[in-house]
């Protein structure tokens, strides 16, 4: 019984892991359609701000959910500046120029910080269930990632600022017409976006240890859940999350990992193959 | 100019036949009034933790013996480079080293599978190759020497030690590539033979970082031990996530591999890795005159090749100091560095004091006999539990005799 109720939390955990790769790509490609291959590579940045935050003494807590979605938001916001802004509306264009982007952010942080893998330790002690002992780390990353999606779905469903969003990425010059200025609308959404990034690159580096190289793991997985999620951007990331989450870990338990992941793409491709528009383009599709 | 087919055929492999001839034969370095010995280790990506002090120990050997007046009169030069973890780079490097820079020895390699990489390369240019990281054995091939250790050399001693201390029911967590795959089996072997039990073996591929289901796993399987035989950066996770699941305490933990790089103890803060219980074939705190005066002397020149801070002293870069005084101790006796003369000189029984202990190098496999030690650790410093003086490598003894078939040129698969 106890060990059904850890391969429940392990499921949840694994969902959860998903969704925090994925928010910031669900605004950032969901909304935006920007195809932004740098994700990794922003996740990586959010990871580097908590180790060199760390070495400067700053409080581990802090740096993660305070520091890293700061800085890698303000560089998000820089980025969408310098380049990205000039991409809008040329969807394989933003491919080339973010894969530009991240190629260039791996080769500058292995310049200044070296190939080398540093860690980050916090801990959170563990919860006893039965015979069995669970990392407290596991439940916060939950709790992270539930509090993420209400939050996004808060703001977007039930703010001004949320509508205008929406309402600019729907039709930008219906938006200016009514008096909305879309270039800023399109900043502030990227920064978010990015920030978001950074603060999932920031929370997993304790469990993955924090390397240049390191958000090549996530890309693609952000990537399937968001497209696999469809265009209703937070039902769609917890629909596809959740179903990808709980057949690959389930897989992991009775083999190995190397199968659990197999079985993740075998799902993404089984899914497309039926629902080509995500699952939120068949079901749910009055969600967002 | 009018060149027909078979003109160009005939020409074309003239000049194929003429490039590999020149390259059977390089031109010795001996010429150049240099000794060269090359260093082939990954100084930085995944590995670089444990590729940085073997080229830095390279490098200090080096520095050591032009202390001594070189070599036969001449200065000794180290020509390292950085293989960056990769494979491919292995193989380009290993052939420039070879062609280009035509040096005298290479010493390097850190997983088997870029030894596997760079083993060939070497044989077929001529090039004598060291390979000083403990691995799971069985490499036969009379251009290798292999100063460390194997399974039979330690793990058989750390099974029954810790089967001893903790229980009889094992399982054990293993890289996915053949260091960890064969190792693992030589685990299940020793447990078996001490009348215990593997109640799973998990193989792992590198770059696996989340250990969550794994670590349930092992909880529901109730283990009264666990082997780890994980390797690398991504690896250390386990460690971390072991700890953060309270789990340390409970399930003890022993290890074919941790701390065996350098720097997992570092890495690894000491609440998560206190009491891990490992055997290797050297500790930084064995206590002997002549290691104290090896990391004193290693202290006196740390700005010179160590970037200024101590490295984690460990069996991969002490058995590279082992590797490149073996060559220049070949190199002395041969008086000579040709390869085969230097092969037969090192091929007659040498035993050296190193260190780590009085090694031989066993001229049947070009493994060494060696001390090796019990040690558990204890913030971040090992505490060695019990020594085992002249084990011999007898899992590469039992398939490889270079004696009889000096041509051998395989690395078995031991049968167990």
């Amino acid at each position: 019984m106890a060990y059904a109720l850890v391969i429940l939390i392990e499921i949840v955990r694994a969902v959860a892991g998903l969704v925090l790769i994925s928010t910031g790509l669900m605004v950032i490609f969901g909304m935006m359609r920007v195809i932004n291959i740098a994700h990794g590579e922003f996740m990586m940045l959010g990871g580097y701000t908590v180790v060199i935050a760390g070495k400067a003494g700053v409080n581990p807590w802090v740096s993660m959910l305070v520091l890293a979605p700061l800085i890698v938001g303000l560089f998000g916001v820089v980025a969408e500046r310098l380049f990205i802004r000039f991409f809008y509306g040329r969807m394989i264009d933003t491919l080339l120029a973010t894969w530009g982007l991240s190629l260039f952010l791996i080769g500058f942080v292995t310049v200044v910080f070296g190939n080398t893998v540093a860690g980050v330790s916090v801990s959170l002690g563990s919860v006893q269930i039965g015979g069995f002992r669970v990392s407290g780390y596991a439940f916060f990353l939950i709790a992270v990632a539930a509090v993420l999606l209400v939050a996004t779905y808060g703001v977007l469903r039930h703010t001004r600022w949320g509508l205008i969003a929406r309402g600019t990425m729907q039709n930008a010059n219906m938006a200016a017409a009514l008096g909305v200025s879309p270039s800023l609308v399109y900043m502030t959404t990227f920064g978010i976006g990015s920030a978001l990034t950074g603060l999932a690159g920031a929370l997993l580096s304790p469990i993955t240890g924090v390397v240049p190289t390191m958000g090549i793991a996530f890309v693609a997985r952000a990537f399937i859940t968001v497209i696999i999620g469809g265009p209703a951007i937070i039902m769609g990331t917890i629909s596809a999350a959740s179903l990808l989450g709980t057949v690959s870990q389930l897989m992991t338990f009775a083999t190995t990992p190397v199968v659990g992941d197999v079985a993740l793409l075998f799902v993404a491709v089984v899914l497309l193959r039926i629902l080509p528009q995500g699952i939120t383009g068949k079901l749910f599709r009055r969600s967002i | 100019m009018n060149v027909n087919r078979r003109e160009f055929i005939t020409s074309a492999g003239g000049a194929a036949a003429a490039a590999a001839a020149a390259a059977m034969f390089p031109v010795a370095a001996e010429a150049a009034g240099e000794i060269l010995i090359g260093g082939l280790h990954d100084e930085t990506g995944g590995l670089d933790f444990a590729g940085k002090p073997m080229q830095q120990m390279l490098r200090f050997a080096v520095g050591e013996l032009n202390e001594n007046g070189g070599l036969l009169g001449k200065k000794v030069r180290a020509v390292t480079a950085d293989t960056g973890s990769n494979m491919q780079l292995y193989q380009t490097l290993a052939e420039q080293m070879a062609l280009r820079d035509k040096v005298n020895v290479v010493e390097g390699g850190i997983t088997s599978a870029s030894r596997e990489v760079i083993r060939p390369v070497l044989r077929r240019y001529h090039v004598l190759y060291f390979y000083n990281t403990l691995y799971e054995g069985g490499v036969c091939d009379r251009n290798c020497f292999c100063t460390g250790t194997t399974p039979a050399q330690t793990v058989e001693k750390l099974v029954p030690y810790v089967m001893k201390k903790w229980g009889k029911k094992v399982y054990t967590l293993a890289a996915d590539y053949n260091y960890g795959q064969i190792t693992a089996a030589w685990v299940k072997k020793y447990v078996e033979a001490n009348g215990g039990k593997v109640l799973s073996t998990d193989f792992f591929p590198l770059d696996v970082t989340n250990f969550g289901p794994t670590i349930e796993k092992i909880q529901s399987a109730k283990p009264d031990l666990i082997m780890s035989v994980l390797v690398g950066a991504a690896h250390l996770g386990f460690y971390r996530q072991w700890a953060s699941a309270g789990m340390k305490h409970k399930i003890p933990m022993a290890s074919t591999t941790f701390g065996a790089g350098g720097t997992e103890p570092i890495l690894i803060t000491p609440e998560e890795g206190n009491g891990i219980i490992t055997c290797y074939g050297y500790y930084p705190t064995i206590d002997t005159p002549a290691n104290k005066a090896f990391i004193a002397k290693i202290q006196s020149k740390l700005g010179e090749y160590f970037d200024g801070t101590m490295p984690l002293l460990t069996e991969l870069s002490e058995c590279t100091y082992e590797g490149v005084m073996m060559y220049a101790a070949g190199v002395k006796k041969a008086g000579t560095v040709d390869r085969m003369k230097v092969i037969e000189a090192l091929e007659s029984g040498m035993s050296f004091e190193f260190p780590a202990g009085k090694v031989t190098i066993d001229p049947k496999t070009h493994h060494c006999i060696r001390n090796v030690y019990l040690a558990d650790l204890e913030n971040r410093k090992f505490i060695i539990l019990e020594q085992f003086d002249q084990q011999p490598p007898s899992d590469t003894q039992a398939v490889c005799n270079l004696e009889k078939h000096p041509d051998s040129n395989i690395q078995y698969q031991i049968k167990l």
